[in-house]
């Protein structure tokens, strides 16, 4: 408990910090909105067609991918810290379970889902 | 009632780091902002910034002042409360880390037993953030660099894990001081990680690149490429809350080579009979800014030296290449130590 009481007030004192940031630029800076001075920034020219598009799919297959092997990295954490302990069995049986994965991105791979075009 | 005594002290302790970890963290990533311009005047053959103070050293005060006095500007047509609340996400998750960075054997805010988890963890936050900050801008820039920006941070986010594992499966440790303990002997170098076994010195190589290339540095800096996305997701940020992005981007150069110094490059291991020249191991402390400093010049060396990458080779570059090898060298670090247990400096010599 000792070591994450320091952290919750890490967090709440840089929330309160931010906060009296913007709230100081609010006073201190001036005001003055106009019209064309709220419009999107787009290179000086008015604003052309929505904004919020469809995005090309690509992105999604990323955090698709990410998701996947993210989760999979987390399952080493536990592993890492006690694998001097552990005895050759464990060690074997989680890198098959690497081989497992490695073949997991050679099969993306060889589908073409790491292609960005 | 001594038990009040006893959490009073810790709350006054913790309420104290939190006080000085934010003036550390205003200060490097001020500092950061001033050495970068200073660093590339250098290299262009210019000056930098000389004339706020001393050789300029008070350029990012006045840098500062001028943000307060900004108008802060919400767009017509932004999302309101997300495009309020981005900027803070991006803050907090940089400033979080600097709770567990180790600056001295005995100087950490909170040695968390699962500190590099939860480095990997709260940096996570940042992506959130900064993908509130694009899709609320109602802007095709930021909302392009948003994505892209998302896209890189969580790619990149595989190989950094992998090759964080390298030095905790042989710390058998999470924490970044126990990492750091792990590594003594060989009088304070031949026992750092980087040198213990080929595959680890494969893995800083491979983790540096993906740290770099995760919190957005150049060469990997597309999310806010200049010459094609204006400034990428905060282009339509001002003030403090530009200054947020700002600050955030530069207080990650910092974190990441202290991280990239404390679990690869020995952190504040020396020969013991400097250990205890100054009180409180602060010899190591130098030591391990020392360290970090060379590793911030590096990266931002990098900008001036390296030109940015296209996205397709971005995305090649991390899932063909970084990711396979961060692999290859976890699993050969594990054989390694298996092989070689209990040896340091590339399996030639006993435990020192």
């Amino acid at each position: 408990m000792y070591t994450v009481v320091p952290l919750l007030i890490l967090f709440v004192l840089s929330s309160v910090t931010a906060i009296v940031f913007v709230l100081a630029n609010r006073l201190l800076g001036p005001q003055a909105m106009t019209p064309s001075k709220l419009e999107p920034f787009e290179c000086g020219v008015e604003v052309y067609g929505p904004v919020r598009q469809p995005l090309h799919v690509r992105f999604y297959l990323v955090a698709l991918l990410f998701v996947l092997f993210d989760v999979e990295s987390v399952f080493f954490f536990p592993w890492a810290v006690i694998l001097k302990d552990l005895g050759l069995v464990a060690g074997v049986e989680m890198l098959a379970f690497l081989l497992f994965l490695v073949g997991a991105l050679a099969y993306a791979w060889k589908k073409g889902a790491l292609e960005w075009d | 009632m001594e038990i009040f005594l006893q959490e009073g002290l810790v709350l006054l302790k913790a309420a104290l780091w939190a006080v000085a970890l934010s003036l550390v963290m205003a200060l490097v990533a001020g500092f950061l902002t001033y050495l970068e311009r200073k660093v590339a005047g250098h290299m262009q053959a210019r000056l930098g910034p000389n004339r706020v103070g001393p050789y300029g050293l008070l350029q990012f005060v006045a840098d500062g002042v001028k943000l307060f006095l900004k108008e802060d500007l919400i767009p017509s047509d932004a999302d309101a409360p997300l495009f309020r609340f981005g900027p803070y996400l991006v803050f907090v998750g940089s400033f979080a880390v600097f709770a567990v960075l180790p600056f001295g054997e005995r100087i950490v805010a909170t040695d968390l037993n699962i500190g590099l988890f939860y480095v990997l963890a709260i940096t996570s936050i940042e992506t959130v953030g900064l993908l509130m900050a694009g899709w609320a801008s109602n802007n095709k820039w930021a909302l392009l660099g948003a994505m892209r920006s998302a896209a890189q941070s969580i790619s990149y986010e595989i190989p950094v894990g992998v090759s964080f594992l390298i030095p905790i499966v042989l710390a058998g440790s999470m924490s970044l001081q126990g990492i750091i303990h792990a590594q003594a002997g060989g009088f304070g170098l031949l026992g750092w990680n980087v040198f213990h076994n080929p595959f680890s010195l494969a893995a800083f190589f491979v983790g540096c690149t993906a740290m770099v290339a995760e919190i957005n540095r150049t060469p990997f800096d597309l999310p806010e490429a200049e010459s094609e996305l204006v400034a990428g997701y905060n282009t339509e940020y001002s003030g403090m809350r530009f200054a947020f992005f700002f600050l955030a981007e530069y207080a990650n150069i910092f974190v990441i080579s202290m991280i990239a110094a404390a679990i690869f490059l020995g952190g504040w291991q020396l020969p013991s009979p400097f250990k205890d020249i100054l009180p409180f191991g602060l010899v190591g402390s130098f030591v391990l800014l020392a360290k970090a400093a060379v590793l911030v010049f590096i990266v931002l060396w990098l900008r001036w030296t390296l030109p940015r990458v296209r996205v397709d080779q971005l995305m090649e570059v991390c899932w063909k290449y970084l990711t396979p090898m961060a692999l290859v060298c976890l699993m050969g670090t594990a054989v390694w130590m298996w092989a070689f247990p209990g040896r340091i400096f590339f399996g030639l010599f006993g435990t020192a």
